[in-house]
C-alpha cells in the first residue's frame, strides 16, 4: 500500500529548481538544510577566529594581533558561535525533524519559516562587514565581548556598535518567528493519536525551548534598543550621570542571557534522548521524568540570572537567593544524566558515530555541569568569575556539549535526509580527533583559571604559559578535524551506500517509517499511530 | 581515554601545592586572608563531591559500555521506567546540595562584615590603570603597569618577559599588616574589576557607584592581581600590586609619600630645561600616552590619531595644552588634567612637540600648565 | 505574538520596576526612598556611626571636588550637616550632576538625605568655588551590625545647554577636534 503511495508521490514530487528553490522555499526540509549549511559555514568562520585567538595565546607576549583587534576577535567569535552556529543549527534540526516526528506535512507557517531563515544571512552579513571594514582600517568592529556590557558598549563603543544592534534585532526576530512556528506546529499538527506524552523527546525539548525563546528574545531586543537610545537619542538607561545604572544593563541582559544558554542546551538533550535509545536498542528510561525535568530546567532558568553578577556588589540576601536557586538546577539536570545512563544500562549497544558523539556529550557536558555547580557557590565564584575557569565551563557545555549533539544529530539523520550512509570510518576518526583535541584544548583552561588568569586578555604572565601552549595545540587539532566532517557531509550528500528506511536497527518513530531520502513532501495525509 | 585524562587531571589537582606564580599550577591557592581560605575550603569540598559523583556516574557508564554491548552478545532489557528510583535520585542530590549550601552560606556571611575597619582606601579603575586614594591621609596616586610597551604589538618584543611580566606596576598600593583595611571601589569611565587572588577579593568597580570589601593581611609580602572585567583595549595590561608592610615600615612609607608629594609640588614651581622636560616627558608619554598613540607617535589609523606631524602637536600651543588637559569629549581621549601634575603635563607636551621629527623647538613650563587650567 | 510584545515591553518595564524595587529595598546604594521628617526620629545616643565622605569625578570632569571633612561620627536619629566643596578651575561655566552612592548597600535605605546638592544640577562659573551642603540623618532602624558607612558622590559633566537629568554623558557622534 505504501509503495503505491510513494510512487504516486514521486510522480508528483515537483521540486522547484534553481536559485528560486532556495530563496523562496516554503519547504521545511529545504529550509532545514539551509539553516544547517548556514550554521556549518558560520562554524568555520567563528572557528577561524578562535584559531586567531589561540594562536596569539600560544605564547606570552604579543606576536600576531593588536589588543584592540584581539578584543574584536573574542567578541565576534562569541556572537557567531552563540547566534550563528548553535542556535541556527538546532533550528535546522527542528525544521527537518519536528514535522516528520509528529506526522505533519510541514511547519504551521511555511512562509514565515522562509523569512526566519533569510534574516540570518542578512544579520551576519552586517556583523562580518564590520569586521572586514575593521581589517581595512576603517574603525573597529564590536570589541566589548559577546555580553556587551554598558558603558563600554554604550558610551565607549565604536561606530559599528549601532550596526551590531541592528544585527541583533534581526537575529532576534528570526528566532522569535521560528519559535512561534514550532509551537504552532506542535500544538496543532500532531498526527491523530499522538498525545503530548507520546511525542518524541526531541519534540518536547524543542517545544519547551520555543517557549523560552519567545519569552526572552524580546528582552534582548529591549536591552539593545535601550543601548541604541543611550547612544543616539540622549537617554541614560545605563549612564549614572543621567540617573541610570550600568548594573541594570547586566540584570536585563542576563535575564535574557541565562535562559539563552538553556535554549542552547535543551535541544541537545533532545537529540541525545533520541540517539541513546536507538543504539542501546532500549526505550528511553523514564520518559515522563525526562519531560518534567526539562520543564523544570526551563522554569528554573528564569530565576537564576544574577549568578553571572556575584561580583557586582549585590547584597548578601541576593547572593544567597541566586546561589540556592542555581544549585537547584543541578537536580533536574542530574536526573536527565541518570536517565540516559539507565537507558544504556543493560541495553545492547553498538557504537556507530552518532552514539559516540552522544556518549561523548554525556561525559563532557557532565564535566561542564560539575564546574557549573562549583561556580554557583558565590564565595568560590569570587575567585572563578571572569577567569579561564568560566571559559572552560562554558566551552565544555557548549562545544563538547551542544556542538557535539549537533554533530551527533547530523550523523544520525543524514541517511534519512540524503538516502546515503555516511562514511563510518571517517565519522569515527572525526569523533576521536574532535574529542581528544577538544579536551586538550579546554581542560587546561580550568587550571589557568584557578591559577589566576583572567579572560579576554591577549597576553598573559609567564606562569600560565605551559597550559596555554597545550590549549593552542588542542585548538588546532580540534579545528582542523572539522574538515573531516565537512568532507564526509559533502561526500554523503553526493552519494554513498544506500540507506534503508529505518537506517538504524534500534530506530523507532514516525520519521523512520518514511523512505530514505525522505520525499520532498511527506505525510501529506496524516499517518495512523500503532 | 577521556576518563583517563580526567582522572589524571584530578589527581594533579590533589597533588599540586597551590603556590602562587608557579608554572603548571592547577588549583586555587588558599591565599593569605580569611576570604581566600574560605573560598579555597568550599571550592575543595565541592570539587571532591563532584569527583565522587563523577566517579560513580562515569564508572557506571564505562562499565555499561563494556558489559552491555551487542558485540558481546548483550540482549537489551525491557525496563524503561521506575518511579521509586526517580524519586531516590532526586532526593539524594537535593540532600547533597543542602550539605553544600550550609558551609557556603557561612563563608559568604563571614565575608560581608565590613564594620570596624582601621583604614579605608578608595580604589578607582581607569582605562587602563588604578588610582588609590588613602582616605583621611591625603595620599593618592596612580598605579600604572611598569611595562607600557607590552600593550602594543610593535613594541611588545622589546619588553623583558620575567616572572613579574604583566604583573608589576610603578606605584604599589601599600598597606600595613594585621590591619582591617576597607576598600571602596569605583571607576572613572567603564566597569573594571579589582582582583587579587591571594586575598580572595574580586569586586566590580562601577562608574558612579561605590562597592566595598575589606582585607586583613597577616603577612608582609607582595601580592599581585589583575583587572577582571573587560574594559577596552588594555584590559590585560592594568595589573594590581599590593605590598603589605609591617606597621613600622608602613608608617615610614606614609611619611616618605608626604615628602614626595611636597617635592612634586615644588618641582612645579621651578623652571625646567628643555633636556629635563624631554627626558621626563618621554617617560610620562610611555606610561600614559603610548598605549594609544604608540611609542613612535603614529597611532592606529582611524582609531587613535598619530601625533607625529599632526596639526595639534606642531600647531597652536594653547590648543595642544587644552587637548591634553581637558581631553576631547565624545572620543577616547581622556582628560589628563585631573590625572597628571603640572610638571608631568609640561614635560609630556614638550616631548610631543619635539619628538619624532616634530621639532617645533617649543618648551612648555609647569607654570604655563597652571595658568591654562 | 502577544507574549512577544509583552516580553519586549517587560524589558522596558524593568527600568521603572528596578527603580521601585531598589527604592523599597535600598539595594544598590541608592538612598532617599523613604522620606521621614527628621523631628520624628529619636536620637539613639548609645550608638555611634562613622560616616566617611568620598568624592569622585567622572571621566573628564575638570573640577576639583573634595569633602570638607573626611568623616564624622554621628548618633542615629541626629540630623547632621556636612559639606563638600567644588571648584571650577577652567575658564568656562560648567554644569555638573552629582550621583550619590552609599556603601554598604543594605545601609542605604537607612541613610536619609533631607537636603543635598545632588538633588539638582550644579552650575559653576569659570573659577567659581562653591560649598555643597548635605543634611542627613541615619535612621535608628539601621541594622545593629553596621557601624561604618561611606557616602560617595561622583560628579558628572553635563554637556552645555542640556536640561536636568536627561542628557547622556557623551554623545558619540559629537566629535570636537
Amino acid at each position: 500500500m505504501s509503495a503505491v503511495i510513494e510512487e504516486h508521490h514521486d510522480h508528483h514530487d515537483h521540486k522547484p529548481s534553481g536559485i528560486g528553490r532556495w530563496l523562496f522555499s516554503t519547504n521545511h526540509k529545504d529550509i532545514g538544510t539551509m539553516y544547517l549549511w548556514f550554521s556549518f559555514v558560520m562554524f568555520f568562520i567563528g572557528g577561524a577566529m578562535a584559531l586567531v585567538i589561540r594562536a596569539e595565546l600560544f605564547q606570552p607576549g604579543l606576536q600576531l594581533v593588536e589588543p584592540e583587534f584581539f578584543n574584536q576577535m573574542t567578541t565576534l567569535h562569541g556572537l557567531i558561535m552563540v547566534f550563528g552556529v548553535i542556535m541556527p543549527g538546532f533550528v535546522g534540526l527542528a525544521n527537518w525533524m519536528v514535522p516528520m516526528m509528529i506526522g505533519a506535512p510541514d511547519m504551521a507557517l511555511p512562509r514565515m519559516n522562509n523569512w526566519s531563515f533569510w534574516l540570518l544571512p542578512g544579520a551576519f552579513g552586517i556583523l562580518i562587514a564590520s569586521l572586514i571594514m575593521s581589517l581595512m582600517g576603517m574603525g573597529s568592529a564590536p570589541n566589548f565581548g559577546w555580553t556587551f556590557y554598558a558603558p563600554l558598549s554604550t558610551t565607549y563603543g565604536p561606530a559599528s556598535t549601532d550596526y551590531f544592534i541592528f544585527s541583533v534585532h534581526l537575529m532576534g526576530i528570526s528566532s522569535i518567528m521560528g519559535a512561534i512556528n514550532i509551537i504552532a506546529t506542535i500544538m496543532n499538527m500532531r498526527a491523530p493519536g499522538m498525545s503530548y506524552m507520546k511525542m518524541p523527546i526531541f519534540v518536547w525539548t524543542w517545544f519547551i525551548t520555543a517557549y523560552l525563546l519567545i519569552a526572552v528574545m524580546p528582552v534582548l531586543a529591549g536591552v539593545v534598543t535601550m543601548m541604541l537610545m543611550d547612544r543616539n537619542f540622549g537617554t541614560s538607561f545605563f549612564n549614572a550621570a543621567g540617573g541610570g545604572d550600568p548594573v541594570m544593563f547586566q540584570h536585563v541582559f542576563w535575564f535574557f542571557g541565562h535562559p539563552e544558554v538553556y535554549i542552547m542546551i535543551l535541544p541537545a538533550f533532545g537529540v541525545v534522548s533520541q540517539i541513546v535509545p536507538t543504539f542501546a536498542r532500549k526505550k528511553i528510561f523514564g520518559y515522563s521524568s525526562m519531560v518534567y525535568a526539562t520543564a523544570s530546567i526551563a522554569f528554573l532558568s528564569f530565576i537564576v540570572w544574577a549568578h553571572h553578577m556575584f561580583t557586582t556588589g549585590m547584597p548578601v540576601a541576593g547572593e544567597l537567593f541566586f546561589m540556592y536557586a542555581t544549585m537547584l538546577i543541578a537536580i533536574p539536570t542530574g536526573v536527565k544524566v541518570f536517565n540516559w545512563v539507565s537507558t544504556m544500562w543493560r541495553g545492547s549497544m553498538t557504537f556507530e558515530t552518532p552514539m559516540l558523539f552522544a556518549i561523548g556529550f554525556i561525559f563532557l557536558f557532565t564535566i561542564g555541569g560539575f564546574t557549573g555547580l562549583m561556580m554557583c557557590i558565590a564565595p568560590a565564584d569570587f575567585q572563578y568569575h571572569d577567569t579561564y575557569f568560566i571559559v572552560a565551563h562554558f566551552h565544555y557545555v557548549l562545544a563538547t556539549g551542544a556542538a557535539f549533539s549537533i554533530m551527533a544529530a547530523v550523523y544520525f539523520w543524514i541517511p534519512k535526509w540524503t538516502g546515503n550512509m555516511y562514511d563510518e570510518k571517517l565519522g569515527k576518526l572525526h569523533f576521536w580527533l574532535t574529542a581528544i583535541g577538544g579536551n586538550i584544548l579546554f581542560f587546561p583552561m580550568h587550571f589557568v583559571g584557578l591559577a589566576g588568569m583572567p579572560r579576554r586578555i591577549p597576553d598573559y604572565s609567564l606562569q600560565f604559559a605551559e597550559f596555554n601552549a597545550m590549549a593552542t595545540v588542542g585548538a588546532f587539532i580540534f579545528g582542523f578535524s572539522q574538515l573531516i566532517f565537512l568532507y564526509n557531509v559533502i561526500k554523503t550528500a553526493r552519494g554513498g551506500e544506500k540507506a534503508t528506511d529505518q537506517v538504524w536497527e534500534g530506530a523507532d518513530g514516525l520519521e523512520w517509517t518514511l523512505p530514505s531520502p525522505a520525499p520532498f513532501h511527506s505525510f501529506t495525509t496524516p499517518p495512523t499511530l500503532k | 581515554m577521556r576518563a583517563a585524562i580526567h582522572v589524571a587531571g584530578l589527581l594533579g589537582l590533589m597533588l599540586s601545592s597551590g603556590q602562587a606564580l608557579a608554572a603548571y599550577q592547577m588549583n586555587l591557592s588558599p591565599g593569605v586572608t580569611s576570604f581566600s581560605q574560605g573560598a579555597y575550603d568550599i571550592h575543595t569540598m565541592v570539587l571532591w563531591i563532584c569527583v565522587v559523583i563523577g566517579a560513580v556516574v562515569f564508572g557506571a557508564m564505562i562499565y555499561s559500555i563494556f558489559a552491555h554491548r551487542k558485540s558481546k552478545g548483550a540482549v537489551s532489557a525491557e525496563f524503561h521506567d521506575n518511579t521509586a528510583i526517580e524519586i531516590i535520585w532526586t532526593i539524594i542530590p537535593f540532600l547533597i546540595l543542602i550539605a553544600m549550601a550550609i558551609p557556603a552560606t557561612k563563608v559568604l556571611l563571614a565575608m560581608e562584615d565590613t564594620s570596624n575597619s582601621d583604614m579605608s582606601i578608595k580604589v578607582t579603575g581607569y582605562q587602563w590603570k588604578w588610582h588609590y586614594d588613602y582616605l583621611g591621609e591625603d595620599i593618592n596616586f596612580f598605579s600604572n603597569i611598569s611595562t607600557p610597551d607590552a600593550a602594543n604589538l610593535s613594541t611588545n618584543a622589546s619588553v623583558k618577559k620575567d616572572d613579574t611580566y604583566l604583573l608589576d606596576v610603578d606605584n604599589r598600593m601599600v598597606i600595613p599588616v594585621n590591619t582591617k583595611v576597607r576598600l571602596l571601589f569605583t571607576a572613572n569611565d567603564v566597569i573594571h574589576a579589582w582582583w587579587v587572588p591571594a586575598f580572595g577579593v574580586k569586586k566590580d568597580a562601577i562608574p558612579g557607584y561605590i562597592n566595598e570589601s575589606w582585607i586583613d593581611v597577616p603577612e608582609p609580602g607582595i601580592y599581585r592581581g589583575k583587572c577582571a572585567e573587560l574594559c577596552g583595549k588594555n584590559h590585560g595590561f592594568m595589573p594590581i600590586v599590593v605590598e603589605a608592610k609591617s606597621k613600622e615600615d608602613y608608617a615610614a612609607w606614609v611619611s616618605s609619600q608626604k615628602t614626595a608629594a611636597a617635592e612634586a609640588a615644588a618641582s612645579a614651581e621651578k623652571t625646567w630645561t628643555k633636556a629635563e622636560l624631554m627626558s621626563h616627558g618621554e617617560k610620562v608619554y610611555a606610561t600614559n600616552c603610548g598605549a594609544c598613540h604608540q611609542a613612535n607617535g603614529e597611532g592606529l589609523p582611524n582609531v587613535f590619531p598619530g601625533l607625529k606631524g599632526s596639526a595639534i602637536a606642531v600647531g597652536d600651543i594653547a590648543k595642544h595644552i587644552d587637548v591634553v588637559v581637558n581631553g576631547v569629549s565624545g572620543t577616547a581621549m581622556a582628560a589628563y588634567g585631573p590625572q597628571l601634575n603640572d610638571a608631568d603635563l609640561a614635560a609630556v607636551i614638550t616631548y610631543e612637540r619635539n619628538a619624532w621629527g616634530n621639532d617645533t623647538g617649543d618648551v612648555v613650563q609647569p607654570a604655563d600648565i597652571k595658568a591654562a587650567r | 505574538m502577544f507574549v512577544v510584545v509583552g516580553m519586549f515591553g517587560f524589558g522596558f518595564a524593568m527600568v521603572p520596576i528596578y527603580d521601585v524595587f531598589c527604592d523599597i529595598t535600598g539595594i544598590n546604594g541608592k538612598t532617599g526612598g523613604k522620606v521621614t521628617l527628621a523631628e520624628n526620629l529619636q536620637v539613639d545616643t548609645s550608638r555611634v556611626i562613622e560616616v566617611e565622605f568620598i568624592a569622585s569625578l567622572n571621566e573628564s570632569m575638570p573640577w576639583e571636588f573634595k569633602p570638607r571633612q573626611h568623616s564624622i561620627k554621628v548618633h542615629p536619629g541626629e540630623p547632621t550637616r556636612i559639606a563638600y566643596v567644588a571648584i571650577n578651575k577652567t575658564d568656562k561655566p560648567i554644569i555638573g550632576q552629582a550621583v550619590p552612592s552609599v556603601s554598604p548597600g543594605r545601609a542605604a535605605e537607612y541613610f536619609q538625605k533631607t537636603e543635598c546638592f545632588c538633588f539638582t544640577e550644579q552650575k559653576l562659573e569659570a573659577g567659581e568655588e562653591k560649598e555643597m551642603p548635605v543634611i542627613f540623618v541615619v535612621d535608628p532602624e539601621l541594622p545593629d551590625d553596621v557601624s561604618q558607612l561611606a557616602l560617595s558622590y561622583t560628579f558628572f559633566i553635563k554637556p552645555s545647554g542640556a536640561s536636568n537629568n536627561t542628557a547622556s554623558l557623551v554623545n558619540n557622534s559629537n566629535q570636537e577636534i
